[in-house]
């Protein structure tokens, strides 16, 4: 109990709050540097996984390619980083789209290739264009998968966005990085306790937004079933099945 | 400042240091290799467990889900890092936090696994008097293979971008990560750039190999595959 006293301590410190090594300022950059990194993985991935997805041949290459992706580790990409741009934020940057890149491009795909063909030309056959189709038709059915995906890489980024200390960079990693070079673990734990609480509440925001993303005529749909099966909700193995490999 | 500005005559790999080291190069390799395929075969071992109780007993689900959720969601940094009052600075620390990381890719994929095999199959094998076990080896077991699998693909390539990580434990941890840490410490580029292109290479080729064990150990998976 001595420790997590000493780690409560440090987090009602004033002066731990203060200044460019303060927790608020650390917090901030932290997420603004996760939050970049997840704006620019989703601008890319997902018109790319909404396009493929749609056109009926193209896509497994691309699926492939991303699975492959997502064994790149982004510790190895951030130090190739290093060597490319120095140190900094940009390494850590580009590590970290890298890394949030395929589980949004993946889960996107599948969950356009998901939405049932019928319901695909009864929509082409009310003469919506294909923008409308897509727009009125596939995109609210595939967006509760769509924000899983994102769920997925929010989480993974906020965690990897520690690294970005290893490589002089800023964000909660520091009190890790700082802490365990005087070996002040209290700071250590403070650290992994923001990070956690952050990734917590990433959590609980798509959490939400999953909860408003599914239109009111699939939830309709969707109640009875509910109660027989066990998992209403789309998860990674849903994608893992689908996708295969 | 980046290193080349600070080493402006320096080439980006100096090959005489590789050529040196190739011994060196090749034992970190190996020990890479060690770091992941121990904590991806001690991970399965213990989600294969953890996921037929709570194929059994279907509450375990929820619980044993959330905590194993709870430490991937912990910075792999900060594992590392927090464990070191605990274990010290040893293999034991690395494998600890790496197997902690295998654990819920590997039993939510057993789960869904066994969960994703058709009603029907499974009737069809109550009506031929298997019994509850038998029936969970030789079938439920053997059709989830494919999303098994594909859990263990994860897990291992994950595994493999996390114990360079390992290496900011001290010198003889972490596998290629040595060779980025000596980089990064030294601004020395040959050792960043071999590491951390190993590390990459390491993950593709672990991650193609699985695929095609995979496809291999599910012939009809292939064939659904192509008729779609």
């Amino acid at each position: 109990m001595n420790f997590l006293h000493e780690v409560f301590v440090w987090f009602n410190d004033p002066l731990n709050w203060q200044g460019t090594n303060g927790i608020a300022h650390r917090l901030l950059e932290h997420l603004a540097l996760a939050l970049a990194a997840l704006v620019i993985a989703c601008v890319i991935a997902v018109p790319a996984g909404l396009l493929l997805g749609r056109s009926r041949r193209k896509g497994s290459v691309a699926v492939n390619v991303a699975n492959v992706g997502r064994a790149i580790p982004s510790f190895a990409i951030l130090a190739l980083g290093v060597i490319w741009i120095g140190i900094g934020y940009r390494p850590a940057l580009i590590a970290l789209v890298l890394l949030a890149l395929p589980p949004i491009f993946v889960f996107t795909f599948t969950a356009v290739r998901q939405v049932d063909p019928a319901t695909v030309e009864a929509a082409r056959g009310m003469g919506m264009t294909e923008a409308s189709v897509l727009r009125k038709v596939q995109l609210p059915i595939a967006l509760p998968l769509m924000l899983d995906g994102i769920r997925l890489s929010a989480a993974a980024v906020i965690a990897t966005t520690t690294l970005a200390a290893l490589v002089g960079w800023g964000g909660l990693g520091r009190y890790i990085v700082d802490g365990f070079a005087v070996r002040d673990f209290v700071q250590v734990f403070g650290g992994v306790v923001l990070v956690a609480g952050m990734v917590l509440v990433s959590e609980a925001i798509f959490t939400l937004l999953l909860r408003f993303a599914v239109s009111p005529g699939i939830r309709r749909q969707r109640a009875p079933r509910r109660r027989q099966r066990r998992r209403d909700r789309p998860t990674a193995e849903v994608v893992e099945r689908v996708v295969g490999a | 400042m980046t290193p080349g500005s600070v080493l402006a005559d320096e080439p980006l790999v100096r090959w005489d240091w590789v050529g040196d080291h190739l011994r060196y190069i090749w034992n970190l390799l190996v020990q890479h290799l060690e770091l992941t395929f121990i904590a991806v075969g001690i991970g399965f071992a213990i989600a294969f467990v953890l996921a037929l109780i709570a194929l059994q007993w279907r509450p375990v689900y929820t619980p044993v889900n959330a905590v194993t959720g709870i430490m991937y969601a912990i910075p792999s940094l900060a594992l590392f890092v927090l464990l070191v009052p605990i274990t010290g600075l040893t293999t034991l620390t690395a494998e600890i936090a790496l197997v902690s990381y295998t654990l819920q890719i590997l039993f939510r994929s057993i789960v869904a696994g066994v969960d994703g095999v058709p009603d029907s199959v499974r009737e069809s094998a109550a009506g031929m008097g298997y019994t509850r076990r038998r029936q969970l080896w030789t079938i439920e077991l053997p059709l989830a293979v494919p999303v098994i699998m594909s859990g263990l693909r994860v897990a291992t390539v994950t595994t493999v971008g996390l114990v360079p990580i390992a290496g900011y434990l001290g010198s003889d941890q972490g596998g290629l990560g040595q060779l980025i840490f000596t980089g990064l410490n030294r601004f020395f580029n040959t050792p960043l750039l071999v590491g951390a292109v190993l590390t990459v290479a390491l993950a593709v080729v672990l991650d193609l190999t699985i695929v095609s064990v995979q496809r291999a150990l599910t012939p009809w998976a292939r064939r659904r595959g192509a008729e779609s």
